[in-house]
C-alpha cells in the first residue's frame, strides 16, 4: 500500500532516494561520534576496523537482497537503489582497508608488506576489495550501455566477492561462530535463491 | 599454617587486621626474608589517581589491610608507564562474560567474588578446600608492573598486586610426582553468560596449566589487586594468575582449583585449536600465529593517528629471566 503510494507520487521517490542515500552514512556518523567522544575503548583502532568491516558485509548483503525482494514481492522500484548500495559497499570496504592500514599498521611499509602477503584472511579480504573496484568503475549507465551483455557477466563477480568476504569473516573466528553463522545463512539464502531461479528457468527452456 | 574451612568464624573477626599485618611484618623482619618496606628494591606504592569517574573496587574488608601494606617490588617491575586504569578495566578478554572487549566490564559487575574458595588438589601433601582469606593470609602482597602481551597482538603495562605462585605452592607440599600445575576457572553459567552460549567452541570450565618449574619461577604471580585496589571482576577477581612472558590466555582468571599433576594438563585454548594455541604459549615474535604475525604488537592505549606499534620481544622482554627454562627445546614445535 505504501509502495503504490510511492509509485503514485512524484515527490516521494525523491524523498526515498535521499533516505537511501543518507541511511548508509549513519553508521559512519555514529562511529565518528564515538571516536570523537573517546568511547571506543583502549583499542579504538580495532573497534573502527571491525565496525567498518561489518558494515561492508551488511551493505553487500543488502545489495544482494535487492533482486530477490524485487522479484518475490514485485517491488520494481527497489531496482534503482541497487547501484547506490553497491557503491556504498565499495565505499565502506575502502574505509575498512584505510582504517586498517592507518590505525593498525600505521602505514609502516614493512608491516603492510607482511600483512598483505602473509596473513591469509587479509589476502582474501584484499582480493574481495580489489574485485569490487571494476564493478564500481563500470557502475555508470554509460558503461552499462557500452558493455551490454558483458556488463552483466562482469557484475556476476559480486557473487565471488561475497564468498571471499564471507571467507575473510569466517577466517577470523576465535571461539564463537554466532555472527559468522548468521551472515552465512543469509548469504546462503541470497545465493540459493539465484541458483533456484536459474534451475527453474533452465528446466522451462529444456521442456 | 593453613586453616581449613571448619569454623563459620572468619579469622579476621578474631584478630583485627592491623594487628595481624603488623605481626606478620615483625615476624618477616625477624626472619629476614620477604621483601617488605625495609628491604632494598621495595618502594611505597604511589597514591594512584584512578580518575574521578572510574569505578573503584575496594575489595572485601579482610583484603584491604594487605593491599594497603603492600610495596612495589622494583626489581620485578618494568619502568614503562602503566596503561590508564580506565583502559585496564574495560579492555578484557574474559569469554565467560562475552567476546567483546567491553563485555566483561559490562556483564561481570555483579559477579560474586567474596566469599571465595579455592581447592588445592592432586600431588600435594595437604590437599583441601580453602577460604581465599586463609589462603592469602601468610603472603605479603607486592606490586609488580608487568607487561601483558595478548595473543591477538595487543599489549598493556599493568600494575598488579600479588605474590609469587611458588610461595603458595610450597606451603602445600608438592610431592615428587608433581610435574605440572593445572588451574581451573569457576564454572557458573548462572553468573557467566558466555558459558551459556550455544555458539562457543570453548569447553567450560576454562583450564590452564604450567610446567612445575614455570609455576615456581619468581616472576609467576598470583594477583589479587590492581592499581592499589582489589582486582575488578572483569580482570579475574578475586584470585588470578599472571605469567608475564606468556601470551595473556595463560594467565587464567578467577581460579577455583589448583591441581598438581604428573601429566601435562589439557588446556582450554589448546583443545579448541591445537594448531594455533600451544601449551607453552611463550611470547615469540619468530613464531607467527597461523592466521597472523606476532612480530609486532599494539601497545595500548593506542591513539588513533599515532598507532603505538612496537616490535614484540622474545618472552615478552623477560628472556633474561626465563629463556633458560626452555634451553634445548625447539620453540617452533613447543609453541
Amino acid at each position: 500500500m505504501v509502495l503504490t503510494g510511492i509509485r503514485g507520487s512524484a515527490l516521494k521517490p525523491l524523498a526515498l532516494w535521499w533516505l537511501v542515500f543518507l541511511l548508509p552514512l549513519l553508521p559512519l556518523a555514529w562511529l565518528f561520534d564515538q571516536a570523537w567522544s573517546m568511547n571506543l575503548g583502549a583499542d579504538p583502532a580495532q573497534a573502527i576496523v571491525k565496525f567498518t568491516g561489518l558494515w561492508t558485509l551488511r551493505l553487500l548483503w543488502i545489495t544482494l537482497a535487492i533482486t530477490p525482494l524485487r522479484r518475490i514481492f514485485h517491488w520494481g522500484w527497489l531496482q534503482r537503489y541497487r547501484r547506490m548500495l553497491g557503491l556504498y559497499t565499495l565505499f565502506y570496504a575502502v574505509v575498512h582497508l584505510l582504517a586498517f592500514a592507518t590505525f593498525i599498521l600505521g602505514w609502516r611499509p614493512d608491516l603492510l608488506l607482511r600483512e598483505l602477503s602473509e596473513r591469509p584472511y587479509i589476502v582474501v579480504g584484499s582480493l574481495a576489495l580489489l574485485l569490487l573496484i571494476p564493478l564500481g568503475v563500470t557502475s555508470t549507465r554509460g558503461m552499462q550501455r557500452r558493455l551490454g551483455a558483458r556488463w552483466v557477466k562482469l557484475h556476476r563477480l559480486v557473487y565471488v566477492i561475497a564468498l571471499l568476504a564471507m571467507v575473510h569473516f569466517i577466517w577470523q573466528i576465535r571461539s564463537s561462530f554466532e555472527d559468522q553463522l548468521l551472515y552465512g545463512v543469509i548469504l546462503a539464502a541470497l545465493l540459493g535463491y539465484r541458483l533456484w531461479v536459474r534451475r527453474r528457468s533452465f528446466k522451462r527452456q529444456s521442456r | 599454617m593453613l586453616i581449613k574451612r571448619t569454623s563459620p568464624l572468619k579469622s579476621s573477626e578474631i584478630t583485627p587486621e592491623s594487628v595481624y599485618v603488623n605481626r606478620r611484618r615483625f615476624l618477616q623482619g625477624l626472619a629476614g626474608t620477604a621483601a617488605l618496606a625495609l628491604t632494598e628494591g621495595a618502594a611505597a606504592i604511589p597514591a594512584y589517581d584512578l580518575g574521578k569517574d572510574q569505578p573503584q573496587y575496594p575489595g572485601p574488608d579482610w583484603l584491604q589491610g594487605a593491599l594497603r601494606a603492600s610495596t612495589r617490588n622494583e626489581a620485578f617491575s618494568s619502568d614503562e608507564k602503566p596503561a590508564p586504569y580506565g583502559n585496564i578495566i574495560t579492555h578484557n578478554n574474559f569469554y565467560e562474560f562475552g567476546l567483546g572487549k567491553q563485555d566483561p566490564s559490562r556483564k561481570a559487575q555483579n559477579f560474586k567474588t567474596d566469599p571465595w574458595q579455592v581447592e588445592i588438589a592432586g600431588e600435594v601433601d595437604k590437599p583441601g578446600v580453602y577460604n581465599l582469606e586463609d589462603l592469602l593470609k601468610p603472603h605479603a602482597l607486592e606490586e609488580r608492573i608487568y607487561r601483558l602481551r595478548c595473543v591477538e597482538a595487543w599489549s598493556m603495562v599493568i600494575p598488579w598486586m600479588g605474590f609469587p605462585l611458588g610461595d603458595l605452592l610450597k606451603r602445600f607440599g608438592p610431592t615428587s610426582r608433581a610435574k605440572y600445575v593445572e588451574f581451573t576457572t569457576l564454572q557458573d553459567p548462572e553468573q557467566m553468560p558466555g558459558q551459556r552460549s550455544f555458539f562457543s567452541t570453548l569447553d567450560w570450565p576454562y583450564v590452564e596449566g604450567l610446567r612445575m618449574d614455570e609455576a615456581m619461577h619468581p616472576l609467576t604471580l598470583i594477583a589479587v589487586g590492581l592499581y592499589g585496589n582489589a582486582l575488578p571482576p572483569q580482570n579475574g577477581a578475586p584470585f588470578r594468575l599472571v605469567v608475564p612472558w606468556k601470551y595473556g590466555f595463560k594467565s587464567i582468571k578467577s581460579i577455583v582449583k589448583i591441581r598438581l599433576v604428573e601429566e601435562m594438563p589439557g588446556t582450554t585454548w589448546n583443545r579448541a585449536a591445537s594448531g594455533e594455541y600451544g601449551f607453552y604459549a611463550n611470547v615469540n615474535p619468530a613464531v607467527d600465529h597461523p592466521r597472523w604475525s606476532q612480530a609486532t604488537e599494539r601497545r595500548l592505549p593506542s591513539s588513533l593517528f599515532s598507532p603505538n606499534i612496537i616490535d614484540t620481544l622474545p618472552f615478552n622482554g623477560y628472556a633474561e629471566d626465563v629463556a633458560s627454562l626452555y634451553s634445548g627445546m625447539d620453540l617452533q614445535q613447543w609453541f
